[in-house]
């Protein structure tokens, strides 16, 4: 009797313990040769967290000399530039660069479509005119980048998702991003690169048309921040965290009154109905 | 419970209005003078939680729709123009999205309190299967709110499930070609979810008027699971005692509600729903939302498609018999020393079905060294046939052996003995079976 007790113990630990190890280590195997992001710190974490106006500048600048080759950036609109909480360009700067692009407008009254200079309440113009265009000259269709932060994230396993909650890490998009920009290299022994493929530690599959976009010196910065491809990397994902959420700084502030206004509230209904019920016992 | 009203109009005009539409009396009765157990905990906060979360979705939803469009090419740049342009608009569509998360939630908890305290069990048959429809409801409503957008998940899941009817011998293939409106999901199917997700809330909304009725009519079940004997004694008027209390766990489930829609918005959903519909790119994962984790595993386990499909409407039709299924007389689980047991593995069970649901069917549970022994799909297999097991098997069988601790006479002897007064002097139940 005594024995069976103990082994059937024995047996539900040691099921137990397989079957948390089996969880851990599957979780932790999940994303095969593709290596996790390493976790950055930005600007904008936390509850209090904004974006920093002179890393979306510089970022603005590194999107518009690189990534606007290739990539669209279909769903915002040049005025939001000079929006609050975002890279808050002045008014005229935005005036002055929506100038710079040509956008088809039409049809006039003579029933012809016609060209003319941007506006701010423009979106960004894109690259090619369709996904085919953008296909036959690069050989592949980059995506759309207003959005890229929040469409791209890496696999967290069920157990770190719950410590997420509680630390508010969401900025797995964004940190994956930093570590694709930064994450080519030549292939390790063995690793047959496809043709017209580039290797990339962080890639899922790690192999993507994407060559390194980012290299040393490319951009020049003006406030004598270093121009590293690292640097670079960070200051465009935060240009991108902020065109995918561009309402993150007024969701914070809006929330941190929220959450004290429903603290308060519920203090006061908690003495209100410890007051109700104080004459019944229950 | 119904029946005597202690309504008495004081005005000419409530008197008047009183012989002709006597809707202040109805409203007095259910919300003001209805008797409530004196023993309701938090989780009887829940019902009313469920209430706040209807209207809000409701209210939320109506303005989402004055922005968005329902059109496959339109769809989710709406969305996007919500999120962008329109004034607050962000706030909305964070409300609404992580609310039907939060719904899901307290619907969850606010079942596994029906089923802890025995709350289905007679007279409260009806109300229970009216919960059951409402459940049913929810989940349809959910799955296609989650279809407009018109992102990869959405337009995915929304494939996937359809697909499933197709599983059906002989009409299965015309089932799904009717409810695509076509041979595949496009512009047809965007719209009728877009129409059916305005129609089922209403719908929702007049079954949980029923489900209120049906429970103003037998009263609620109560922690100690015994029925109200004496009204003096046993119960509190709904206001200001249950008013109070509601209002506070509301606030409190607000606060939580607001956590996520402020601070992890996109927490409870997918990346891959921010990347528009592609029908011709397959997301490596194609994962429902959260809520139909559970019932997503039990399809995925089954190796045969149709089998999988029955059983996972199975998993929510048995619910509609647990009433009978449930072969015990007592309602509580507090003197139900051995369905305790039954009652929390059920609840284990379901949150490791919600995980299979939720990964790779060929990735590894149980590994012994380099050897696989157990995936999630043969994982799934054995919580799919717990689960119906606990219906089927353990809840018909543990009335006819459990035996039961002695119950309280009365709600009120149940309270006093637990803050540990003695019964008060004239008391009409003594605890005599207790002990």
């Amino acid at each position: 009797m005594f024995r069976s007790v103990t082994i059937n113990r024995i047996a539900a630990v040691a099921l137990a313990a397989g079957l948390v190890a089996g969880i851990a280590s599957s979780a932790s195997a999940a994303g095969g040769d593709t290596e996790k992001p390493t976790r950055q710190s930005w600007s904008w974490t936390g509850p209090f967290g904004s974006f920093d106006r002179a890393q979306l500048q510089r970022g603005f600048k590194v999107y518009k000399e690189v990534c606007a080759n290739c990539h669209s950036m279909r769903l915002v609109a040049m005025r939001t530039l000079a929006d609050k909480g975002g890279p808050e360009f002045s008014v005229d700067q935005v005036k002055a660069l929506a100038a710079t692009y040509t956008v088809k407008d039409g049809p006039n009254d003579k029933g012809e479509m016609f060209e003319r200079p941007g506006r701010p309440a423009d979106r960004f113009p894109a690259p090619f005119p369709n996904d085919e265009a953008a296909k036959a000259a690069l050989g592949g269709a980059p995506p759309d980048l207003s959005l890229i932060a929040k469409a791209r994230t890496y696999e967290r396993g069920v157990l770190l998702s719950l410590v997420d909650v509680i630390t508010q890490y969401q900025e797995q998009g964004p940190d994956y991003i930093t570590a694709l920009l930064t994450g080519y290299s030549d292939p390790p022994q063995g690793v047959k690169v496809g043709d017209g493929l580039n290797y990339n530690k962080f890639f899922p599959g790690n192999q993507l048309s994407m060559a390194q976009p980012l290299n040393e010196g490319q951009v020049d910065y003006t406030d004598g921040t270093p121009t590293t491809v690292e640097q670079y990397a960070k200051d465009v994902t935060a240009f991108l965290m902020w065109t995918a959420e561009p309402k993150l700084e007024d969701r914070k502030r809006i929330g941190a009154f929220f959450m004290l206004l429903m603290i308060v509230l519920a203090l006061s209904t908690y003495f209100t109905k410890k007051r109700i019920w104080s004459d019944v016992v229950h | 419970m119904s029946g005597h009203s202690t309504y008495t109009p004081k005005t000419g005009i409530e008197r008047w209005l009183d012989a002709r539409l006597p809707i202040i009396r109805v409203m007095h009765d259910a919300g003001v003078s209805y008797p409530t157990p004196k023993n309701l905990n938090y989780l009887w906060t829940f019902g009313g939680i469920l209430t706040f979360m209807l209207v809000a979705q409701i209210i939320t939803g109506i303005v989402l729709v004055m922005h968005y469009t329902p059109h496959t090419t339109l769809a989710f740049d709406s969305v996007e123009h919500i999120m962008r342009d329109v004034n607050y608009g962000w706030l909305i569509r964070y409300f609404h999205a992580n609310g039907a998360s939060m719904f899901f939630i307290a619907v969850y908890v606010h079942m596994f309190r029906g089923l802890y305290y025995g709350s289905y069990k007679s007279p409260r048959e009806v109300l229970w299967i009216l919960g059951v429809v409402i459940f049913l409801l929810m989940m349809a409503t959910g799955f296609m709110g989650y279809v407009l957008p018109w992102g990869q998940m959405s337009f995915w899941g929304a494939t996937v499930i359809t697909n499933l009817f197709s599983a059906f011998p002989i009409v299965g293939e015309p089932i799904v070609t009717w409810l695509w409106g076509g041979y595949s999901v496009d512009n047809p199917t965007l719209n009728r979810f877009f129409s059916l997700h305005y129609l089922l809330p209403f719908m929702l909304a007049a079954v949980v008027f029923l489900h209120i009725w049906a429970l103003h009519v037998v009263g609620q079940n109560n922690p100690d699971g015994v029925e109200v004997k004496n009204y003096d004694k046993d119960t509190v008027p709904f206001t200001p005692y249950a008013t109070s209390k509601d209002a506070l766990g509301m606030v409190v489930f607000i606060l939580f509600y607001g956590y996520f829609a402020f601070y992890m918005p996109n927490f409870l959903g997918h990346a891959d729903n921010y990347i528009p519909a592609n029908p011709m790119s397959t997301p490596a994962h194609i994962v429902p939302e959260w809520y139909y984790l559970p019932f997503y595993a039990i399809l995925r386990s089954i190796p045969d498609k149709l089998m999988g499909v029955i059983a996972m409407f199975a998993a929510i039709i048995v619910l509609f018999f647990l009433p009978w299924l449930d072969t015990s007389r007592v309602k509580s689980t507090r003197y139900r020393p051995t369905y305790k047991i039954f009652f929390w593995t059920l609840v284990v069970v379901c949150f490791l079905l919600g995980y299979c649901g939720s990964q790779a069917t060929d990735k590894a549970v149980l590994t012994l060294g380099d050897r696989k022994i157990l995936d999630i799909s043969g994982f799934g297999l054995i919580l799919t046939i717990y689960y119906f097991a606990h219906f089927l098997i353990v809840l018909p069988l543990l009335g006819l052996f459990e035996k039961p601790d002695p119950e309280p006479a009365s709600i009120a002897d149940a309270v006093l003995s637990r803050q540990g007064h003695g019964a008060p002097a004239g008391a009409a139940h003594a605890p005599e079976t207790r002990g």
